[in-house]
């Protein structure tokens, strides 16, 4: 498999906590590391199946995706979709800024 | 009179039927035993006002002749089904305070039966665990002891615990790699995750989607097929959902299986297995052949490679699931200097330690350089284990497994390898990759005086035959053990 040799770093923990929109102490990098190298070389195994010329499954369940017809059929529940909202003004979500 | 909540939910369906009680009368002494049972810490949240409104409701139904299928049980479902006006948190932070403006197709099915609610019971956060630990609610308590509190076991512990205690006649569950069979062994109960599609997932708190699937813990088999006839059915607003009838499963209980080919697979003999649980599993053979069934040894070669292609797939759709908790539109926001810094500090607080593990995981094998090597491999192995159940299927109709490597084990016991912990989803986790029906009937007690479950694993959308071998295991294996009660 590409896992590189010396696993994931310090370095990579802060990357994927990074994409994960997590935040990690500094201290906690290196301990995730290796509790993370920990779990990769157990799935590591899955390199002794030969899997060649097999298809990946991406369904559990054995039928085609339904269609149907492309009509509103739900909606005008404003107040309801604001109801947990962390924090909403006249209707509308209200957010830290995100345009300067 | 008798105490009610020693009944089973088929025998209490009967006795209303019959007059020898109300739901109002059912209903309280359930709330009376689940109030004496908060130690066991089964419930996050009770609504016993709101079960005594609905059991007095459900009377007078019954009294103008309308009668649904569950018409009048007090039952408690796991706090990952979304419920109208009732707190929903997936046992995290995150969600600590959500309260859905809408109700999961499973429960609504349940509510439009008849059911009584007595609360939302307690999981693994977002379910994720084996042993009821992760919830940020606390962990849930077995009802059986061995000198110290146990786990019942996880994601389901709160149902599994709530139901052996005789909180609740029965209870909702899911399983995404062995949430709702291994708490049902644990706790000496019955749980059946039916074929992936047959029960909706709307509205149910996501954490694998292609491997997610509810289905019910209760105390007998006949009493699972009567739940999940409730809970099963084509949803239009679950994509996945399969378009197919529910079939009378209750009626396939206490069927003959003379002639039914039963599989046992070589693989499942692992290193260490403890004596007691390979001693139950030979007694289930025995069991089933004297029940008229015919043994036939399979072999599933790519068993010992399910968990870790399990510990790729899972991760992975969680990380992409779990990343709409932001703290924007619903759920905890903690305010940070900017909107980035708001994300992860929201996200940081609101997610446990094994939450945020498998986000990273599943970020890590899902990112740039990596998909080929992990995800997309871990999903060809997903087709190797499918294929393996293929080929037994040719020779075998159903197959016998024990459902845990372990009975329950102490609370608090220190895991230092996330690895052990995941082991307890040996022998469940390749039903869930393949989409297969599985149920665990307990079989007997351990050295210890625990309870350890048998499983039986049958072809997708064949619940039919699943519950014909699982209730003649039940009847043969006669277990009535209870756990002494030492709470109140």
């Amino acid at each position: 498999m590409a896992q590189p040799k010396n696993g994931v770093t310090a370095d990579d923990v802060k990357k994927i906590a990074k994409l994960s929109r997590l935040h990690v102490e500094a201290d906690r990098l290196q301990p995730i590391a290796e509790d993370l190298n920990g779990i990769l070389a157990w799935i590591e195994q899955l390199s002794e199946v030969d899997v060649e010329g097999v298809e990946p499954m991406t369904s559990a369940v054995d039928m085609a995706a339904p269609m149907r017809a492309d009509k509103v059929t739900d909606g005008g529940k404003r107040d309801d979709v604001l109801k947990n909202a962390p924090k909403s003004d006249d209707g509308f979500f209200v957010v830290p800024r995100s345009v300067e | 009179m008798t105490d009610l909540t020693k009944m089973t939910l088929s025998g209490a369906l009967d006795g209303m039927a019959k007059g020898d009680f109300s739901s109002e009368e059912l209903t309280k002494a359930h709330v009376d035993a689940c109030m004496d049972g908060a130690e066991l810490n089964a419930f996050i949240t009770t609504t016993f006002e709101l079960a005594m409104d609905q059991a007095k409701a459900s009377d007078a139904r019954r009294a103008s002749g309308e009668v649904g299928k569950l018409e009048g049980a007090p039952l408690g479902i796991k706090d990952l089904f979304c419920t109208e006006g009732v707190k929903t948190t997936a046992g995290s932070k995150i969600l600590g305070d959500f309260t859905p403006t809408y109700e999961s197709t499973v429960s609504a099915n349940m509510k439009a039966d008849g059911m009584v609610m007595l609360g939302k019971l307690n999981l693994d956060e977002f379910a994720m665990g084996s042993s009821n630990e992760t919830s940020h609610f606390g962990p849930v308590i077995n009802p059986w002891r061995n000198g110290e509190d146990l786990v019942p076991g996880g994601s389901s512990g709160g149902s599994a615990s709530a139901v052996a205690a005789d909180l609740c006649l029965g209870a909702t569950a899911t399983d995404t790699g062995g949430s709702i069979r291994q708490p049902a062994s644990f706790t000496g109960t019955v749980g059946i995750k039916p074929t992936y599609g047959r029960c909706s997932r709307w509205g149910t708190v996501a954490f694998a989607s292609s491997l997610d699937q509810a289905g019910p813990i209760a105390k007998t088999v006949r009493d699972s097929a009567i739940l999940l006839e409730s809970m099963a059915g084509y949803d239009p607003k679950d994509s996945t959902s399969i378009n197919a009838d529910v079939p009378d499963w209750v009626g396939a209980c206490g069927q003959s299986i003379k002639g039914m080919r039963i599989g046992i697979p070589k693989e499942y003999s692992i290193d260490g297995m403890p004596a007691d649980i390979q001693a139950l599993w030979d007694n289930g053979i025995e069991m089933m052949k004297a029940a008229g069934a015919e043994i036939v040894p399979i072999s599933l070669p790519h068993t010992k490679y399910a968990l870790p292609a399990y510990y790729v797939v899972a991760p992975a759709e969680a990380s992409s699931n779990l990343a709409r908790y932001d703290g924007m539109r619903y759920g905890l926001r903690v305010d940070g200097k900017d909107l980035t810094d708001t994300y992860e500090l929201t996200r940081t607080d609101g997610f446990g330690d094994e939450v945020r593990r498998r986000i990273m995981i599943g970020t890590y094998v899902l990112s740039a350089g990596y998909y080929d090597a992990y995800y997309l491999r871990a999903q060809k192995v997903r087709t190797r284990i499918v294929q393996d159940f293929e080929n037994a299927w040719e020779s075998c109709d159903a197959i016998l497994t024990p459902t845990a490597p372990s009975a329950a084990f102490a609370v608090g016991r220190k895991v230092s390898d996330p690895v052990q912990m995941y082991l307890n989803d040996i022998f469940t986790v390749t039903t869930n990759l393949a989409g297969l029906p599985g149920v665990s009937v307990p079989a007997g007690l351990d050295q210890n005086g625990l309870p350890l479950g048998l499983q039986i694993i049958g072809r997708a959308m064949d619940e039919a035959t699943v519950f014909k071998a699982a209730s003649a295991l039940e009847d043969a294996a006669g277990f009535t053990a209870k756990p002494e009660k030492w709470w109140v």
